[in-house]
């Protein structure tokens, strides 16, 4: 077990590094000066002189890298040229609203998948199977920027529910009734995103242990189907759902940007599309490696948890 | 007897209980039929009897379905049917195009990496491995935001590349399951040439996983696209494509919600005839799930 | 009164390719702290016969007509928290595979201590306790410390040891064993029926064992029943069925399983063709096709289990072997 997890974090390690130097090199990847993609319509000479010293733009590359590195690692990302503001604290004000998006949804969608794949799979192809298959199928193939976006046209415009369209978003602090409120109809996305998923995982695993000579076994010791279904039928069943879900986080962070995008919640999303449009460089580069290093570290998270779950696959 | 209802595991019985082998259905077909109609649509759409899409008739804005404007016009006087016939174009050409790259590349390599094994795949495959950690999703958007101006052929590109690591894993494990059957193992031991025994034994075995992938992994890339374009990331307007179109209709939304649902249609039709072709091819050859 | 009264059990199960007799018409009974013996080919129904009696067979997928009686409580057609009640504490089933029985992500200790704290009542650590002592009993070293092992950490062996463990738990009246040694390598196969026959003995438990291997039943049995396509076709004492056999079949077995008895270097003669199979089966006797005795007859009608003499020795056949062959 520890030999495993060891590994896995030297791995964690390797992929933050090629993430780091890949967010760094971006900026040579492109066409042009990168001093001037990196001012955009901050191109003064003096911001120029700044960002040389920064940066140590005539340096070699390499040493380039470090520097930065060195800055970034002191939590410094720098200032942007664009809004003249601290990039770190742009990116801190904006990254507990993804958190919440995420944790309300991942509530969500595992509160309504896990117990209809039980029911799928107890009796698989019958009635409610074949609904619940037939219909999460068809979501499957809906985007969620389509989903929120029929989401606001009925709910928002059409029933006239309050607090739910665009711009209505107020911070959790301030009145968390209505933060609930404004982030019903983005959770709502992302969790149906994230249901089909996990339904349709979840109830394939379930049918394939169900049919697990121990689960006969633990029928003949009498035990009643409740326990049967969910001691050892579900952890068992579990392993998928869990790697799945936390693969699922880094595509939910996509369809997040999606909803802030549209509901003009002032997420890492919503902050990155505005970064972009403001051609502001050195935001967009913070938030990417934000994001990037934060779906790593939650798939390595969810990795260890699955390994809690099955004791088979740290043996391996 | 218990209620419970499940298989039998009996060993004794299972010669008896192989599921009869299922036909592809009807719904297939139409499935088939629809996306022949999207392709053929989008390759002569300009020969087609079309409106110009990029017409602006000031005349007609916001009009409801008519004869003239079969599902009516946009907030600009362009006609939506148009519209989105000409902004299949940019779905499929990046759906397709895409894949190609990310087939053309990631499949050779997944073939060789699981047919050699040794030393090249264990290196191929750490690397990939690596990259697939890193979330493809944020890399595309970071490289195309800056990547100005932005054309269908960079976003082409960068999906496609975007998509290796993920098409060599598939076609690896894929390959893998194959390479040690016992005739694959009989060609090597008859002495038959490596190109032979790709091309003839494996290739043939592993294309249906292939093709099921590829259609699953067109759909999955005309969604980022949508998603892209949504964010308007993607081909700049007045260029129609799908995404675009339900970005530009968010604001007239309440006054013209036709302008939402028509591409929306469109899209998920698409995409549902895809999932579903490659679903049904999956368990028509009965190979294991592959999840993207 | 017997402690088992099976009557005229027969199961269909129903398959995408049609219905199956699985069993069909099937008696026999087990008394206190008897050991009956079931033998046959793979294929020949044996397993599907235990579980029938368990009545552990999915309820869409097979129905089952006839009786099944234990201690007078009929099981065939009960409810499912009846026959819950009975299972594990008077009847209960020793899996023929240890490497798929056990639950692969729940330590050992628990999965038999479940049975004693669902079933029996017992609080936790007094399950615990029980549930040692039952490693113990089962001649598992350092029971405390396998306790909380999960089944990938112990071999086969102590896995088929764990799994017997799991079905004495709660004391039941009668233990189902299923081909019990089959996955287990030779050496340990034996270890594993000689804790059985002692666990038996000291327990008082009656028990079915179900075998492919006569020479397994033999010394352990006092009753013996062969089966061949989902019926009995010989049944009596163990001692009449070895020494007396009537049945072609049953010579048959007896030729293709080494006997110490034998002088060394006999031959061993495999039974010649495959089991049948039981979505087409024939008119005739199911043994016929493969049968060096057959007569025209045989293909045509089926012979019934019936007792010519006073013994209680039955088999089912038109062209019996002379006795003492």
């Amino acid at each position: 077990m520890l030999r495993y997890v060891r590994r896995r974090l030297a791995m964690l390690l390797g992929i933050v590094f090629v993430i780091s130097v890949g967010s760094f090199y971006l900026i040579h990847l492109l066409p042009g000066d990168p001093a001037a993609v990196i001012l955009g319509t901050g191109d003064t000479p003096a911001n120029r002189a700044l960002l040389y010293r920064q940066l140590g733009l005539n340096r070699p590359l390499v040493d380039q890298y470090f520097i930065w590195l060195g800055h970034i690692l002191h939590g410094n990302f720098g200032i942007s040229f664009i809004s003249q503001t601290s990039v770190w604290s742009t990116i801190r004000a904006a990254l507990p609203i993804d958190l919440e998006l995420i944790v309300l949804s991942q509530i969500l969608a595992f509160a309504i998948a896990i117990p209809l794949a039980m029911r799928s799979a107890r009796k698989p192809d019958g009635i409610l199977d074949r609904i619940l298959g037939a219909g999460s199928f068809t979501l499957l193939s809906i985007p969620p920027f389509i989903v929120i976006v029929l989401l606001v046209l009925i709910v928002s415009i059409k029933l006239g529910v309050s607090n739910t369209g665009p711009s209505s978003y107020v911070s959790l602090g301030s009145d968390w009734v209505v933060n609930l409120e404004s982030l019903s109809l983005p959770a709502l996305t992302l969790a149906i995103g994230s249901f089909v998923i996990y339904y349709r995982v979840l109830r394939s695993d379930l049918i394939a242990t169900l049919q697990e000579e121990f689960i006969t076994v633990a029928r003949s010791k009498g035990l009643t189907r409740r326990r049967i279904m969910w001691i050892h039928a579900f952890r068992p069943s579990s392993v998928a759902l869990l790697g799945t879900a936390g693969v699922n986080i880094g595509g939910l962070l996509a369809s997040g940007f999606v909803v802030e995008y549209l509901l003009a919640i002032p997420g890492l999303g919503y902050t990155l599309i505005a970064a972009i449009n403001n051609s502001d460089y050195l935001l967009v580069q913070g938030i990417v490696l934000v994001v990037s290093v934060g779906v790593v570290v939650i798939n390595f998270l969810f990795d260890f948890v699955v390994n809690l779950v099955d004791p088979r696959i740290s043996r391996e | 007897m218990s209620e419970m209802t499940r298989p039998a595991t009996e060993t004794e019985t299972t010669e008896f209980t192989t599921p009869p082998s299922r036909s592809l259905g009807w719904l297939f077909w139409v499935c088939v039929g629809w996306l022949g109609l999207n392709v053929l649509g989008a390759i002569f759409a300009s020969v087609l009897p079309l409106p110009d899409p990029l017409y602006q008739n000031y005349m007609a804005i916001n009009a409801s379905p008519s004869l003239h404007h079969l599902l009516g016009t946009d907030d600009l006087g362009r006609d939506i049917f148009s519209r989105i016939v000409f902004g299949s174009r940019v779905s499929i050409a990046v759906g397709v195009g895409s894949m190609i790259i990310g087939f053309g590349i990631g499949a050779p390599l997944g073939m060789l990496a699981a047919y050699r094994r040794g030393r090249l795949d264990a290196i191929l495959t750490t690397a990939m491995y690596v990259f697939l950690a890193f979330p493809a999703i944020v890399a595309v958007i970071a490289v195309l935001s800056f990547w100005t101006p932005r054309a269908l052929a960079k976003i082409i590109l960068v999906i496609g590349l975007a998509s290796v690591p993920l098409v060599y894993r598939v076609i690896r494990t894929a390959t893998m399951a194959v390479a040690t059957k016992d005739y694959v193992v009989a060609a090597k031991v008859q002495g038959a040439t490596d190109r032979r025994i790709l091309v003839r034994e494996l290739l043939p075995n592993i294309a249906p996983v292939g093709i099921s992938f590829l259609l699953v992994g067109i759909a999955t890339v005309v969604t980022l696209e949508g998603a892209l374009a949504f964010l308007g990331l993607s081909v700049n307007p007045p260029t129609p494509s799908w995404g675009n179109m339900i970005n530009e209709s968010r604001t007239v939304m309440s006054q013209n919600p036709w302008l939402v649902l028509f591409p929306s249609l469109a899209m998920c039709l698409f995409l549902l005839c895809l999932n579903f072709i490659g679903d049904r091819l999956r368990s028509h050859f009965d190979v294991t799930e592959v999840k993207l | 009164m017997s402690l088992l009264d099976v009557q005229n059990l027969s199961v269909t199960l129903h398959t995408p390719h049609g219905d199956l007799p699985a069993v069909a018409d099937v008696s026999l009974s087990v008394g206190a702290e008897e050991t009956l013996g079931i033998v046959g080919e793979s294929g020949s129904g044996k397993t599907m016969l235990a579980r029938s009696i368990m009545g552990l067979l999915p309820r869409a997928r097979a129905s089952a007509s006839g009786s099944v009686k234990l201690k007078g409580v009929e099981m065939v057609g009960a409810r499912a928290s009846d026959l819950r009640r009975l299972w594990a504490t008077e009847v209960a089933m020793i899996f023929q595979d240890p490497m798929t029985a056990l639950n692969p992500v729940m330590r050992v200790g628990r999965q038999i201590d479940e049975t004693l704290r669902v079933r029996l009542g017992l609080s936790r650590s007094a399950a615990r306790a029980r549930a040692i002592e039952l490693l113990e009993m089962v001649g598992i070293p350092s029971p405390e410390k396998r306790y909380a092992a999960y089944p990938g950490q112990l071999s086969g062996g102590m896995r088929q040891r764990v799994v017997i463990a799991m079905a004495l738990a709660a004391s039941p009246s009668l233990i189902l064993a299923d081909e019990p040694t089959t996955g287990l390598d030779v050496t340990i196969q034996a270890q594993i029926l000689n804790l059985l026959d002692e666990l038996q003995a000291r327990l008082h438990t009656s028990m079915i064992l179900i075998t492919h291997d006569l020479g397994v039943v033999a010394t352990r049995t006092s009753h013996l029943a062969v089966m061949y396509a989902g019926r009995i076709v010989e049944t009596g004492t163990t001692r009449d069925v070895f020494a007396r056999h009537r049945m072609p079949y049953t010579r048959a077995l007896l030729e293709s399983s080494p006997r110490v008895s034998n002088p060394a270097h006999t031959r061993l003669t495999a039974i010649p063709g495959r089991p049948p199979n039981l979505l087409r089966l024939g008119e005739g006797c199911a043994f016929a096709p493969r049968c060096g005795f057959a007569s025209e007859r045989c293909h045509r009608e089926r012979p019934e289990l019936s007792v010519p003499d006073e013994s209680s020795h039955a088999f089912a056949c038109f062209n019996p072997l002379e006795v003492g062959r």
